[in-house]
């Protein structure tokens, strides 16, 4: 079981010219292996401000992160290990993988950095690894510009996955990718998750897989969490108006509140 | 298992792949003819002084000034020396002073651009701000005033100082290059992947720049080369040293222009040639350097080999008669390279 504890988190930065700029403004939540949080919110609400901080490629202004109760080294081996925990997929697939190197090299470099396993069965874990994300191995050796959208993103989910991580942040893992193939991808990692008994945190600004995909809804506007509570009740009974007009925006009201409208009907 | 076998099928595939790619440039033409003209210059500066038909400096009054013969198949000067001989030793100093000045050139502006790029704040700024001051010294007086300070200048101090006055550009570039690298994706993915720094910057940045390193290796040769030889021709650098300016600087100086054409023609067209030669394979490194644009090369190339021009393709394409070569690899063609497979044809 892992913990993950995302404690009074505040993000600010300095704007050359116009002072600062508050992204995130006391933030907690938990993130345990096993659950799946989804983190939803306009862009520009701190979405990612979070996911940076949580795969320390920033730092928090004030707050601080807990790994099962012991907050984030700066260096060294114990920063390697809370990096081998928590890993992240990125938002665009076609910026996510470098253009220069094999699918190989980069599902093998987590493998060699965190030694997951000894090196003479690199290549099977590499396999492994395709194989989990239901890639044909033989892609191992194409270059990424050979792949397409939802190819890339699996191979970027594959790296992930190779260091063997506890919590698995997914920042918007399907906006870059064509409608037909999000649900495939999604159905992978909700799968992946169940398998691995992973915790996830699910970035998103749609509603309707926020609600299918997740335990647990955050809704997050200009930094400050404006409302969380169990998907189903978040998304049917609103509390928050924020909430409310995110949820009016959404294009597909059909699939996502058929509950709703029903009783609108009714009314 | 079956995995056992899929693996040894996949460890051979690579390595023939790569080897094929390690020599994409040879099927780009324009590289090919650059590398050709290159490659015969090259070999010329190592092997001068044992094919030159005389010695340079040799004196024969007897022949004076006479147009190209089968004694001299180049003519001689106003002293009768051979200036096929004195094109082909005044090679190596044109060579290698271009060489090793983009070389030394090339490695200062990675230094500096790439790490002003990487970092931020203070360092960032002030090695910026260096190279700028490098960019606006005006080279030529510069080293001027610097060859004229030693009697007899080696030819790698010159290289030296053409490196120091012509790495600012190259530096701009690539800062610019590895400010916006640096916020890709896939470093930051690389970042949070925990790899150490001088990876990130030498596995996962450096192949993304090598396209720029490269052209700014071939365009420092090419202005170390012209540099050198217009000291030479004004004549800064020792007179009696052959290279392909100093030849120019005696034809000019007798007064050969415009009647004896043989002595400032081949050695003129000589700098022209390198020159084209250089900038022909920066047409081809683009391709070599870049996998995305080396199988849009040689998707390009297929369809040419079908009778498809990039006129057809265009205007085929939305009608769903793209042959399947182009049809498989539609993800990428949407991005950048759709423009490219016309520039490949």
């Amino acid at each position: 079981m892992t913990t993950l504890e995302f404690s009074h988190v505040s993000r600010v930065y300095r704007v050359r010219g116009a002072g600062a700029l508050r992204a995130l403004a006391d933030v907690s939540f938990t993130l345990e292996s096993g659950r799946t949080i989804a983190l939803v919110g306009q862009s520009g609400s701190g979405k990612s401000t979070i996911a940076k901080i949580l795969t320390q490629l920033e730092a928090p202004s004030s707050g601080e992160i807990l790994l099962d109760g012991h907050p984030i080294p700066h260096r060294g081996r114990a920063l390697r290990r809370y990096r081998q925990t928590v890993r992240m997929v990125f938002q665009d697939p076609f910026a996510s993988l470098n253009p220069y190197h094999t699918v190989r090299h980069h599902l093998e470099r987590p493998l060699r950095l965190d030694h997951v396993v000894p090196r003479r069965e690199i290549d099977a874990e590499v396999t492994r690894l395709l194989d989990r994300v239901r890639l044909d191995p033989v892609l191992a050796d194409r270059n990424p510009h050979e792949l397409s959208g939802g190819q890339r993103q699996r191979v970027a989910i594959a790296r992930a996955l190779a260091s063997r991580p506890k919590l698995l942040i997914a920042d918007e893992p399907v906006s870059m990718l064509d409608v037909s193939i999000r649900l495939g991808v999604l159905n992978l990692l909700a799968e992946l998750q169940r398998e691995s008994n992973l915790g996830v945190l699910y970035i998103t600004h749609d509603l309707a897989t926020a609600r299918h995909f997740s335990d647990e809804i955050m809704v997050l506007n200009r930094g400050v969490v404006v409302e969380r509570g169990p998907a189903d009740r978040v998304i049917l009974e609103p509390e928050h108006e924020y909430t409310r007009r995110l949820r009016d925006a959404s294009p597909n009201p059909d699939l996502l509140f058929g509950a709703t409208r029903a009783e609108e009907a009714g009314r | 298992m079956s995995t056992l076998t899929g693996t040894i099928a996949t460890a051979e595939a690579p390595r023939s792949k790569r080897f094929s790619e390690a020599f994409a440039m040879f099927r780009n033409g324009k590289s090919v003819v650059g590398l050709v003209i290159l490659a015969f210059f090259g070999v010329l500066a190592i092997v001068g002084p044992w094919i030159a038909p005389y010695d340079p400096n040799a004196i024969d009054l007897e022949a004076r000034n006479s147009p190209p013969s089968p004694t001299h198949w180049l003519g001689t000067t106003h002293l009768g020396q051979d200036i096929l001989s004195q094109i082909i030793i005044g090679s190596r100093d044109v060579m290698f002073v271009g060489f090793a000045a983009g070389v030394i050139g090339t490695l200062i502006a990675v230094l500096v651009g790439v790490t002003s790029g990487y970092l931020k704040g203070f360092g960032s700024e002030a090695l910026s701000a260096l190279s700028n001051v490098f960019l606006v010294i005006p080279g030529l007086p510069l080293i001027i005033i610097i060859t004229s300070n030693f009697d007899d200048p080696s030819m790698l101090l010159i290289a030296v100082v053409l490196a120091i006055t012509g790495w600012a550009w190259g530096a701009r570039v690539l800062r610019a290059q590895t400010m916006s690298l640096r916020n890709r994706d896939f470093v930051q993915a690389a970042r949070a992947n925990g790899e150490p720094l001088w990876r990130i910057i030498g596995v996962e940045m450096l192949p993304n720049l090598m396209a720029i390193i490269a052209s700014s290796f071939v365009g420092t040769v090419t202005a170390a080369i012209l540099t050198q030889t217009t000291l030479a021709f004004v004549g800064v650098t020792p007179i009696t040293r052959w290279n392909w300016g100093t030849i120019l600087f005696w034809a000019q100086s007798q007064n050969a222009f415009p009647e004896r054409w043989w002595w400032y023609l081949p050695a003129g067209l000589c700098i022209a040639l390198v020159g084209t030669g250089l900038a022909l394979v920066n047409f081809g490194i683009d391709e070599y350097v870049n996998p995305r644009l080396r199988s849009a090369g040689k998707r390009a190339r297929a369809l040419r080999r079908k009778g498809f021009t990039q006129a057809d393709a265009t205007v085929v394409a939305p009608l769903g008669a793209v042959p399947p070569s182009a049809g498989e690899d539609a993800a990428d063609a949407r991005e950048d390279d759709a423009p490219r497979v016309g520039t490949g044809a």
